[in-house]
C-alpha cells in the first residue's frame, strides 16, 4: 500500500524476471510442433458458425402505455421504426445511471487519496455526479413521454453494459488509487460524448426536435466533463513523472494518513 | 522441521474464530507475487472445498456423526472463504484457470515423484500429461481471445507446449477407474497423496463448470465444456485410488491429516509473510480439528489413531517447477492409454475399443481443443509478437502499410 501508481517493485510478469528459466522454456517451446495444423482463424470460423445460428441478444419491449401503442402505430405508418430510438434511449439511460455510481466511487476515493495540483476537486466530482444523475432523470422522462418503459434493459443498454464492465470494477477496487480510477472516468466520458452526439442526430432525424434540444444541454455538460477528467488525469500523471518526492505532492496515488 | 501430528495439539475448536473483515483480506498481487503463491491459494481452496464436500456426503449417510461434522464443516467453510478470497479481482477466470492447470502440473509432479506405490505413481504421471496439455490449450485461448501472454501468469516455471492431446483424453467411464490402495498395507503418504489430488481435481472440475458459461466466444465455451469433462474423468480416476473399505471415521481422520499436511507444505514454501501467516494459522486450526476427530475415532472405533495416522509428516509438497521430470514423462509416456484399470500403449488398444468409440463420438462435430490451438506455438509476448517482424516498424520512422 506504500507504493504510488508506478513505483519500481517486484513485478514478476515478464520473462526478464527469470532469465534462465525463460530461456529454457522458450527453447523447449521452439522444439515442439503444435499437435494440430492451422492457425487462429479456425477459432474465428467457429465463432462465425455460431453467429449464423444466433438470434441476437434480445429485443426492445413493447410500448408500456396506450400512448406508446398509438405512437408506434403512427410512426410505423410514417415508415419509421420507433424501437430504434427507444433502444438507444434505453442505452443512454443505463449508461448515465451507471455513470452516477462511478462518480460516487470516485468521490469515496477522493476522501482517501486527496487531489493534486490540477487534479480533481470534491466540487468538480460532485458537479459531474449531479449531471449524470440529472441525465438519468431526463432520459427516464423522455422514455415515458414516448410511452416506453424506462426500467427495461434494451439490447443497446445491454451492449454498452458489456462493453463497460471494467469501469465499475476498477472504481470499486480499493487497490486502484484515484489517479488510476480516473482512467475509467475518461473512458466513460469519451463514450458519453460520442453517444450523446449520435443520439441528438438520431432524434433530429426522427423529428424529435424538442428532445434533441434537451439532449444538446446534456452534451454541453458532457463536453465539460471530458475536459476536466482528461485534464485531471494528465496533471496527475505528469506530476508523478516529475518524481514529486513526498507529502501532498503525492496525493492521489497514496492514501492520506 | 518434522511435525509430530499426534503430539502437536494445535488450536482448539472454540478458539477458531473469524470476522467478515478477517475473512476478506487484501488479496495477493497478480503482478508482484510469485506464481506459486497463486498455486498454493488455488490448491488449498481445492483442499478445503473437498473437506466440505466429503463431510457433507458423510452427514447425508450418517446420523451419529452429524453434529461433529457440522461443527468442523463450519470452521472449514470459513477457512476456505479466507483462502479463496485471496484471489485478486483483476485476475480473470481464464487467468485463474491457467493457475489451476499449473497446480495440476506442478503439484501432481511433486506427488508423482514421491509416491511410494508404483501403480499410483503411474496414475499421477498419466493424469499429469493431460493437465499439462490443458495449460497449452488454455494458453492458446488466452492469447487468441485477449491478446495476452499466458506466461505472465505461470512466470516461466512451467513449459507451455502440447502434452497428451486433450482430444484423445476422452475415455469410456470404465477406463477411468483404477485399483485402490489397500488401507492395511498402503504407506500413509500414499493415502495423503490420493486424497489431495482427488480434492484438487474435483475443485478444478467445479471451477470450470462454474466459469465456462461466462465466456462469450463459442470456442471458449466449448473448450471449458471439453476440459471440464476431462476433469470429471480425473476426479473419477483419482478418487478410485481411495480404498472404499475405509470406514467413514477413518477417512475423516485421514482427511484432517491430509489438510494438516497440505497447510504444513504451504508454510514450508511461502515467502510472502502476509500469506505465510495464514498458512501457519490454518495449520494450527487443522491440528486442532485433527485431534477433535481423533478423540471421536478412538471412542467410536475403539482403536488407536496411531494405527491409521503417520506420527511425523512426510516431506512437504514441492511447490516448485518440475520441468525435467515433466519433459521426461512426456517423452516416455505421452502415448499411454488405459484399458480398464491397466495402462497400455495407445497403439495396443484395438480400434473398436469402447474408449475410441466414446472419443470419436464426442469429437465428431469438431474438437474445441484442436481448434483453439491449431498451429499454436507459445512465444513471449504472445504469438502476435512472432507476426510483427513481417510488418516493419514505425519505430524506425518507416511507413509500414
Ligand atoms: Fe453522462
Ligand atoms: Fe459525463
Ligand atoms: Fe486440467
Ligand atoms: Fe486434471
Ligand atoms: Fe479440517
Amino acid at each position: 500500500m506504500k507504493t504510488t501508481t508506478s513505483d519500481m517493485g517486484r513485478n514478476r510478469t515478464g520473462v526478464a524476471t527469470s532469465p534462465i528459466d525463460s530461456a529454457d522454456i522458450i527453447q523447449e517451446a521452439e522444439k515442439h510442433q503444435p499437435s494440430h495444423l492451422g492457425d487462429g482463424s479456425l477459432l474465428l470460423q467457429v465463432r462465425q458458425l455460431y453467429a449464423r445460428e444466433s438470434e441476437g441478444l434480445g429485443s426492445v419491449p413493447p410500448p408500456a402505455s396506450l400512448k406508446g401503442v398509438a405512437k408506434t402505430a403512427v410512426d410505423a405508418l410514417k415508415g419509421s421504426k420507433p424501437t430504434v430510438f427507444i433502444d438507444k434511449l434505453g442505452e443512454r439511460l443505463a449508461f448515465e445511471r451507471s455513470g452516477t455510481r462511478l462518480y460516487e466511487g470516485a468521490l469515496a476515493k477522493f476522501d482517501v487519496y486527496g487531489g493534486w495540483e490540477g487534479g480533481p476537486t470534491r466540487e468538480g466530482l460532485e458537479k459531474i455526479y449531479n449531471d449524470e444523475l440529472s441525465h438519468f432523470l431526463m432520459l427516464t422522462e423522455a422514455l415515458k413521454s414516448l410511452g416506453a418503459d424506462p426500467t427495461a434493459v434494451t439490447p443497446s443498454a445491454e451492449v454498452t453494459a458489456v462493453v463497460s464492465q471494467g469501469l465499475p470494477m476498477l472504481i470499486a477496487d480499493p487497490r486502484a488509487n484515484l489517479r488510476q480510477s480516473l482512467e475509467a472516468l475518461l473512458v466513460a466520458e469519451l463514450t458519453d460524448n460520442a453517444c450523446w452526439e449520435m443520439l441528438i442526430e438520431l432524434a433530429r432525424d426522427l423529428g424529435h426536435d424538442t428532445l434533441a434540444d434537451r439532449f444538446q444541454l446534456a452534451l454541453d455538460s458532457e463536453g465539460q466533463h471530458l475536459l476536466w477528467v482528461r485534464g485531471w488525469l494528465a496533471a496527475g500523471v505528469s506530476e508523478e513523472a516529475r518524481g514529486a518526492p513526498a507529502g501532498e505532492k503525492r496525493a492521489g496515488t497514496q492514501p492520506r494518513v | 522441521m518434522a511435525l509430530d501430528i499426534l503430539q502437536e495439539k494445535g488450536v482448539p475448536l472454540d478458539k477458531q474464530v473469524f470476522t467478515w473483515k478477517d475473512l476478506v483480506r487484501r488479496p495477493y498481487s497478480k503482478l508482484d507475487d510469485d506464481a506459486f503463491t497463486r498455486v498454493c491459494v488455488i490448491y488449498m481452496n481445492g483442499i478445503m472445498a473437498d473437506a466440505l464436500r466429503t463431510k457433507h456426503a458423510f452427514a447425508r449417510m450418517n446420523r451419529e456423526l452429524r453434529e461433529p461434522l457440522a461443527m468442523i464443516r463450519r470452521l472449514e467453510q470459513y477457512e476456505q472463504t479466507l483462502i479463496n478470497w485471496l484471489n485478486p479481482p483483476d485476475q480473470t477466470p481464464l487467468e485463474t484457470t491457467l493457475g489451476f492447470e499449473q497446480v495440476a502440473i506442478e503439484v501432481t509432479a511433486s506427488v508423482a515423484l514421491r509416491e511410494p506405490d508404483p501403480y499410483l505413481a503411474q496414475t499421477y504421471r498419466f493424469g499429469l500429461l493431460e493437465d499439462f496439455d490443458h495449460l497449452y490449450r488454455y494458453s492458446a485461448l488466452y492469447d487468441r481471445l485477449e491478446g495476452k501472454d499466458p506466461n505472465t501468469i505461470t512466470q516461466s516455471y512451467t513449459d507451455i507446449i502440447p502434452g497428451r492431446p486433450t482430444s484423445v483424453e476422452h475415455r469410456h467411464p470404465v477406463d477411468d477407474l483404477r485399483r485402490p490402495y489397500d488401507k492395511r498395507t498402503a504407506h500413509p503418504l500414499t493415502k495423503l497423496h490420493a486424497m489431495s489430488i482427488t480434492a484438487s481435481e474435483n475443485q478444478t472440475h467445479d471451477y470450470y463448470m462454474t466459469v465456462g458459461p461466462f465466456f462469450s466466444d463459442p470456442v471458449a465455451r466449448q473448450l471449458y465444456a471439453e476440459i471440464a469433462s476431462i476433469e470429471e474423468q480425473h476426479t473419477s480416476m483419482y478418487e478410485s485410488l481411495l480404498d472404499p473399505g475405509e470406514s467413514m471415521l477413518e477417512r475423516w481422520l485421514l482427511h484432517e491429516a491430509m489438510e494438516v499436511y497440505n497447510f504444513y507444505s504451504c508454510v514450508a514454501f511461502e515467502k510472502n509473510p502476509r500469506i505465510k501467516e495464514i498458512w501457519q494459522r490454518f495449520l494450527d486450526y487443522e491440528l486442532g480439528q485433527l485431534h477433535y476427530v481423533k478423540e471421536i475415532f478412538q471412542r467410536v472405533e475403539k482403536r488407536d489413531a496411531a494405527e491409521v495416522l503417520p506420527s511425523t509428516l512426510p516431506e512437504p509438497i514441492g511447490f516448485k517447477e518440475h520441468r525435467d521430470f515433466v519433459r521426461k514423462t512426456l517423452n516416455q509416456e505421452e502415448d499411454m492409454a488405459s484399458n480398464g484399470q491397466d495402462y497400455v500403449r495407445m497403439a495396443d488398444l484395438p480400434r473398436d475399443h469402447r474408449s475410441y468409440i466414446w472419443r470419436d463420438q464426442l469429437n465428431s462435430d469438431g474438437s474445441p481443443s484442436e481448434t483453439v490451438a491449431a498451429g499454436y506455438k507459445w512465444i513471449p509476448g504472445t504469438e502476435l509478437a512472432a507476426r510483427t517482424p513481417r510488418m516493419g516498424s514505425t519505430f524506425e520512422g518507416k511507413k509500414v502499410h
